[in-house]
C-alpha cells in the first residue's frame, strides 16, 4: 500500500511538473485579454505538486503491512482487463459488432466454461440486438468493419 | 405563481409519451443500479447519446428516471447482496443485509423503497418552492459569485467529504487540469497537448465517468473472485402490506432523515455524510440502540430516507445555478448543454416548459418508480443470477458503446479503459472520484468565472472578498478548506488521539 501510495503521488508530482512546463510556455501572467492561457493550469499544478509532496512525506513515514494488491486479486483483475483491451484492438479492424461477438464468445468459453449451445446464441445474439437498437432505432453509428460493409451498411 | 407553473409542468409530464419515457427510464435505471459496475452516474452517461434526437424535456425525464431507478436498484443490491452500489448506500447495508440473511429481505426492501420515496418526495416539494426563489437570487450573480459557489462546491468535498482531505484536493486538481487540456477558447491557444492531435479535443467527462465508475468498479469487485453473488428476495404483496403497517412508528426517523438529507444534499458530496448522519441519529435516539447493525428496520429507514432526500436535493443547484451537486447531476448538466439549453438561473425565464416539466416529472417519476420496484423486485434481483462469464463482457461492451457514442471516436474507448485503471488505483488508495468528475465538468466554467472576475478587478484578488454575497460564500469555502486542519488541531489540543487514517 505504501509503495503504491508513494508511486502514485510521485507520478502526480511529475504530471504537475509537465503541466507547469507547458503553462510557463503559454504564459502565466497578465496579457492583453486578462490572465493568459497558462495562468489557471499553472496554479492548479503548483498546488498539485505541493499537496502530492505532502502525501509522499506522509506515505514515507507511515507503515503498512497490507500489500496494494495480492497476486490472486491482480490475476482476477487482469483477467477482466486484457480481454477488454483485446476487444478494443480488434474493434479497429472488424468493427464493434464482430469484435463484441468474438469477445463475448471467448469470455463465455474461457471464464464461464459454458457449452457451445449457449455460447453461440448469446455471442451472436447480443451484437445483433445491439446493432438494431443503435444503428436502426436510435441512429447512433458504431464502428463498423468489413462484415457490415458486405451486408450493405 | 408556483402552483400554476407546477400544474403546467404536470400537463407536460403526464403526456403518454413522457410517461412512457419515465417508465422505460425507471426500468432501465433499476437494471443499471443492480448491475455491478453500472450506477446512476455512468448509467446516465451511457444512455445520454440516445437522447440527442429527443425533445429536451423528454430527454431530461428519461435521464432523471434512470437516476431514480438506479437509486432504487442500488438499494436492492445493498440489502440482498451486501454490495453498496454507491457510497451513500453503505449505511443501508448495515441493517439491510442482516435482515436479508434472517429471511426478512422482503421487509427490508419494502422499508428501503418506501423510505427512498418519502425522502425523495420531501426534497421534491422543497425544490418546487425553493428553486424559483434561488434562481431569482442567482440572476443577480456576477462572475465572482459564480466562482465563489464553485469554490464552495469543491471546499465541501475537502471539508465535509469525510475522506482524506489532501487526496480529495488532489482529485479536484486533476479534474481541473484534465479540463484545461485542448483548445483554450478565450485565447485560441492549445494547452497541454504537446503536439498530439488526439489530445486537442480534450477529455470528455462522460468518458471519464464511464471509465472511473464503470470499468474501475468492475475491476475492484472482481478482486474477490470472478463471480457476482445472488440470493432470493422473499418479496410479495403480503410482505409489502405488513411492512407498511410497521413503518408509521418510524415517523420521526423519516422526518429527521428527510431534513438531514435535504440540508446536506444541496451541497455537493452531501448524500453520503447525510446517510451516515441519519443512521447515527436514529441509533442515538432509538430505545434499542443495541439492535442496530443486527437487522433493525429503523436502520434501513434512516439512511435510505436521507440518501434519497439528498440525491434529489442535488438537482436543486443544477437547475438553479448550473452547478451540479453530484456526478449524476453533472452528466445531466452536460446533457442540457448538448440539447442546446443554457444551464443556470436563466432557465426559469427562458425555458419554463423544460424546468417545470422536469420538476413535475420528479413527482410522477418517483411515484411510478416506487410502484415498479415494489412489483418487480424479484425480476430485478434475478439479473445478478446471470453468470459472470456473460455479464462481464456485456457490461464492458455497454460501457464501450456509451464512451464511443459521445464523439464517435475510437480514442474515447481507450480513454475509458485508462480511466478504468485510474479509477481502480485511486479507489484503492482512497482518492475520491466524484470531485474529479465534477472538476472536469466545471473546469471551463470555473476558469471563465475566475478570468472574468480578475478582468473586472484588473487582476486584484480583492474582488473575491469585497462583494457582499461572493465574499460571504468565499469565507465559508475557505473555512471548509481549513476544516480538516482545524479539527485535527482541536483534537490535539484536547489531547484526544488522532483518528486512524482511512
Amino acid at each position: 500500500m505504501r509503495v503504491a501510495d508513494l508511486v502514485t503521488a510521485a507520478v502526480l508530482m511529475l504530471l504537475g511538473g509537465v503541466v507547469v512546463y507547458d503553462a510557463v510556455r503559454l504564459g502565466i501572467g497578465w496579457g492583453a485579454e486578462g490572465p493568459r492561457s497558462g495562468f489557471f493550469p499553472f496554479w492548479l499544478a503548483a498546488i498539485l505538486i505541493t499537496v502530492s509532496g505532502v502525501t509522499v512525506v506522509r506515505a514515507w513515514l507511515a507503515r503498512s503491512e497490507k500489500p496494494f494488491v495480492e497476486r490472486a486479486q491482480l490475476a482476477s483483475v487482469l483477467k477482466v482487463l486484457w480481454p477488454a483491451a483485446a476487444w478494443v484492438v480488434l474493434m479497429q479492424f472488424v468493427g464493434l459488432y464482430v469484435a463484441s461477438a468474438c469477445y463475448m464468445g471467448f469470455y463465455m468459453r474461457w471464464i464461464g466454461r459454458h457449452s457451445w449451445l449457449l455460447v453461440v446464441p448469446v455471442a451472436v445474439g447480443v451484437p445483433v440486438v445491439t446493432f438494431f437498437v443503435f444503428e436502426t432505432w436510435f441512429l447512433v453509428p458504431m464502428p463498423k468493419g468489413p462484415l457490415e460493409a458486405w451486408l450493405g451498411y | 405563481m408556483g402552483i400554476e407553473n407546477l400544474l403546467h409542468g404536470f400537463a407536460i409530464a403526464i403526456t403518454p409519451y413522457n410517461l412512457g419515457v419515465a417508465v422505460m427510464g425507471i426500468a432501465l435505471g433499476t437494471v443499471i443500479g443492480v448491475l455491478p459496475g453500472l450506477g446512476g452516474a455512468n448509467g446516465v452517461a451511457i444512455l445520454l447519446p440516445l437522447t440527442f434526437t429527443m425533445p429536451p424535456t423528454s430527454a431530461i425525464i428519461l435521464l432523471t428516471s434512470i437516476y431514480w431507478g438506479a437509486l432504487f436498484g442500488g438499494a436492492i443490491t445493498s440489502v440482498l447482496f451486501n454490495i453498496p452500489g454507491e457510497p451513500w448506500s453503505v449505511a443501508t447495508t448495515f441493517d439491510g443485509y442482516p435482515l436479508a440473511r434472517q429471511g426478512q429481505g422482503g421487509q427490508a426492501l419494502t422499508a428501503a423503497f418506501t423510505s427512498s420515496f418519502v425522502g425523495a418526495f420531501f426534497s421534491i416539494v422543497l425544490i418546487t418552492f425553493f428553486a424559483p426563489l434561488l434562481a431569482e437570487i442567482a440572476l443577480r450573480f456576477g462572475p465572482p459569485e459564480f466562482f465563489a459557489i464553485q469554490l464552495l462546491t469543491f471546499s465541501s468535498f475537502v471539508g465535509l467529504g469525510g475522506g482524506n482531505p489532501l487526496k480529495s484536493l488532489v482529485s479536484i486538481l486533476i479534474g481541473f487540469i484534465l479540463a484545461t487540456v485542448g483548445l483554450d477558447i478565450v485565447t485560441g491557444q492549445l494547452r497541454l497537448t504537446f503536439g498530439v492531435v488526439d489530445l486537442m479535443k480534450g477529455f470528455d467527462f462522460i468518458v471519464a465517468v464511464i471509465g472511473l465508475f464503470g470499468i474501475g468498479e468492475i475491476l475492484l469487485s472482481v478482486e474477490e473472485g470472478l463471480r457476482f453473488r445472488a440470493t432470493r428476495t422473499g418479496m410479495n404483496l403480503r410482505v409489502v402490506l405488513d411492512t407498511w403497517k410497521l413503518l408509521p412508528r418510524y415517523a420521526r426517523t423519516f422526518v429527521r432523515g428527510a431534513f438531514i438529507g435535504f440540508w446536506m444534499g444541496f451541497k455537493p458530496g452531501g448524500a453520503t455524510p447525510a446517510s451516515f448522519m441519519s443512521y447515527a441519529f436514529a441509533k442515538r435516539f432509538s430505545r434499542h440502540p443495541e439492535r442496530f447493525g443486527k437487522g433493525e428496520l429503523e436502520g434501513v429507514v434512516a439512511p435510505e430516507t436521507a440518501a434519497h432526500a439528498a440525491g434529489v436535493a442535488a438537482m436543486l443547484p443544477m437547475i438553479t445555478l448550473g452547478i451540479p451537486g453530484s456526478p449524476t447531476a453533472a452528466v445531466m448538466l452536460g446533457g442540457l448543454i448538448i440539447w442546446g439549453l443554457q444551464p443556470g438561473p436563466m432557465l426559469f425565464t427562458e425555458n419554463p416548459d423544460f424546468v417545470w416539466g422536469l420538476i413535475a416529472s420528479m413527482y410522477t417519476g418517483n411515484i411510478i418508480g416506487v410502484l415498479m420496484v415494489l412489483l418487480f423486485v424479484p425480476f430485478f434481483a434475478r439479473i445478478l443470477a446471470i453468470p459472470f462469464g456473460i455479464l462481464t463482457p456485456l457490461i464492458v461492451i455497454v460501457c464501450g458503446i456509451g464512451a464511443f457514442a459521445v464523439h464517435n471516436s475510437m480514442i474515447d474507448i481507450w480513454y475509458m479503459l485508462i480511466f478504468g485503471v485510474i479509477g481502480y488505483v485511486f479507489k484503492k488508495l482512497d482518492y475520491p472520484l466524484a470531485p474529479l468528475v465534477l472538476a472536469l465538468v466545471l473546469g471551463d466554467l470555473a476558469e471563465n468565472a475566475l478570468r472574468q472576475s480578475l478582468i473586472m478587478s484588473q487582476g486584484s484578488l480583492g474582488i473575491f472578498f469585497t462583494r457582499p454575497i461572493g465574499g460571504a460564500i468565499n469565507a465559508v469555502a475557505l473555512f471548509f478548506f481549513a476544516m480538516p486542519v482545524l479539527t485535527a488541531w482541536r483534537r490535539r489540543a484536547r489531547g484526544a488521539p488522532l483518528p486512524p487514517r482511512a
